[in-house]
């Protein structure tokens, strides 16, 4: 069984991000990018069903600019076998992402398609339901376990109080959720040899897929800011404070 | 122009975040109307037709959406999509599972987490972890969202719209509901909760972080949250997550307890009303957004702030 799993460059969450004077966006000059981290999570989930002798192969693909390639490279030192870059220099919004994926899906015939559930810059959570929506496939968004045994996958997802169990036909699309796995540190033999792993670019016209986007971004703000109040000094100050003065307890 | 609500429920009941997003749906102009898709649901249906502002409830039956799941509860949204100027969706877990279906298969985009509503068409929400805020404008015909629930009030009660029946669509089956665990236990929901009293690493164990927190929570009737670094710690469930990727909340009152206050961490919880922070680092990026900060080793402060409520 083949793999698909998404992967995408995004501003490093370690990063602490601008709003650009002209207010059109965020400033990503010269900050540090890196592989979104649920995708790393899905990479890691698709490398141990490999280890587990379940996948045949893992194919990386990630939809944007050239740099993409360095977060391929990535996936692969993780443990993917060989990667995709749809390129392109356009801002890719998730429903021309999805597009893209179709139809490198419908090429490539996966049995599994995994992805991160969101990604840290957008904070969408839309592609992998997406892209199950418009492939046809039943999805499984959040998940926290995955099994995949005659043909089905039973997935265990996170749901508001708790965990919900679902099992489905594949192929199938399943989004990662923090607790699916740690995912590995790659170690440096395997960045060397993720450097001889083969790399395919195409690009969106190459697929046939209109990836204008149907969202505008008009202005972005810096949030309102919250103002640091008071320290005080001990708990029988806290407490007089919250009943008098805030009067929330 | 009227906008489809899609409620959130167990089928028995309505999910509080349902009525902050009718209000959401009445700020996009126009008549609003809730869909109640479920299986042995008429009760969560006659509570969607109590809520003010709304003039029509959709009620569909069927045993495949007993559960939620997106591929059935999708193919019902989108086959009465047409008649809709507005689809709305809470942006919980369930809401952000379906929404996107939906949108993909009307071949429209999504906007994520809508904070508020500037015109029909044009929408704020946060990015980057609420380090941004984005205002945006939809260039399709049908604007399927999903509602941050604590950018909008919940909507009152003392409507009395008509209940319309409808057939459930055939749906692909490829889906099966195996179960669930749902942590049983008597405190108010995260998100709809008056008071949060929320952990983070310092407090680390999981037998510590109960035996601190649980108490406190007790006494102030308020429900338990954790920081991303204590969920991944194990010392408290995954569904108590508050932060950008797990719960936005913003209960009257936030006491963040040996939480450092990542940026992540924040974004889920800076719009509280009052916040109370407690750590014995003086540098902790939380105290830069607390009304209250306690600067003291978690240990005893909280049992002390326990024993004098």
């Amino acid at each position: 069984m083949k793999i698909l799993v998404a992967v995408k460059r995004v501003v490093d969450y370690n990063v602490k991000v601008r709003v650009k004077s002209d207010n059109t966006g965020v400033d990503t000059a010269n900050v540090k990018m890196s592989m979104n981290p649920f995708d790393e999570i899905a990479i890691e989930e698709a490398v141990r069903l490999k280890e587990k002798g379940i996948a045949s192969e893992i194919i990386a693909v990630s939809c944007g600019v050239a740099q993409c390639q360095e977060t391929l490279r990535t996936a692969m030192a993780i443990g993917a076998d060989r990667a995709v870059l749809i390129e392109s220099n356009e801002e890719l919004q998730p429903l021309a992402v999805a597009k893209l994926l179709k139809a490198l899906v419908d090429k490539e015939q996966p049995g599994l398609i995994l992805l991160g559930k969101q990604a840290i810059d957008d904070d969408c959570n839309q592609t992998g339901q997406m892209l199950a929506a418009l492939a046809d496939l039943p999805q499984v968004a959040f998940a926290s376990k995955v099994e995949i045994a005659d043909g089905k996958a039973t997935v265990a997802r996170e749901i508001d109080g708790g965990l919900e169990t679902l099992s489905v036909t594949l192929p199938a699309v399943v989004t990662a959720d923090l607790r699916l796995n740690e995912p590995r540190y790659v170690t440096l033999p395997n960045i060397m040899k993720a450097k001889k792993k083969p790399m395919e670019i195409v690009k969106p016209e190459d697929l046939g897929i209109d990836v204008s986007p149907r969202i505008k971004t008009l202005k972005v703000n810096e949030p309102p800011k919250r103002s640091a109040g008071v320290k005080v000094a001990d708990v029988a100050t806290l407490v007089a404070k919250l009943k008098t003065e805030a009067k929330v307890i | 122009m009227t906008t489809l609500v899609i409620a959130e429920h167990d089928n028995a009941s309505l999910k509080p975040a349902t009525l902050n997003t009718v209000t959401a749906a009445a700020q996009c102009g126009g008549d609003v109307h809730v869909l109640v898709a479920g299986h042995n649901a008429a009760a969560a249906a006659a509570a969607a037709a109590h809520i003010a502002g709304v003039s029509k409830v959709l009620h569909i039956e069927s045993e495949t959406l007993a559960h939620g799941v997106a591929e059935n509860l999708s193919a019902q949204v989108v086959a009465m999509a047409s008649s809709y100027s507005h689809i709305l969706f809470p942006a919980t877990a369930a809401g952000k599972n379906v929404a996107p279906r939906v949108a993909a298969k009307l071949d429209v985009g999504q906007l994520s987490d809508v904070t508020k509503v500037l015109s029909p068409d044009t929408f704020e929400r946060p990015i980057y972890a609420g380090n941004a805020i984005a205002t945006v404008q939809s260039t399709d015909a049908i604007k399927v969202l999903t509602v941050r629930t604590t950018g909008f009030d919940a909507a009152g009660q003392g409507g009395n719209a008509a209940i319309d029946t409808l057939a459930a669509v055939a749906t692909p089956g490829t889906t099966t509901y195996l179960g669930s665990e749902i942590a049983k236990n008597d405190r108010p929901e995260l998100t709809a909760a008056k008071v949060i009293v929320s952990g983070g690493r310092a407090l680390a164990s999981n037998e510590q972080f109960m035996a601190i927190m649980t108490p406190l929570a007790d006494k102030l009737g308020a429900a338990l949250g954790a920081s991303r670094a204590a969920v991944d710690a194990g010392y408290a469930p995954n569904d108590w997550q508050v932060g950008q990727t797990g719960k936005i909340v913003a209960p009257q009152l936030y006491i963040a307890v040996g939480i450092s206050g990542a940026i992540q961490h924040l974004a889920g919880m800076k719009d509280s009303k009052v916040i109370v922070a407690i750590n014995k680092d003086p540098e902790a990026p939380i105290f830069s957004v607390a009304d209250y900060g306690l600067e003291a080793d978690l240990f005893t402060a909280v049992p002390e702030l326990t024993a004098a409520l």
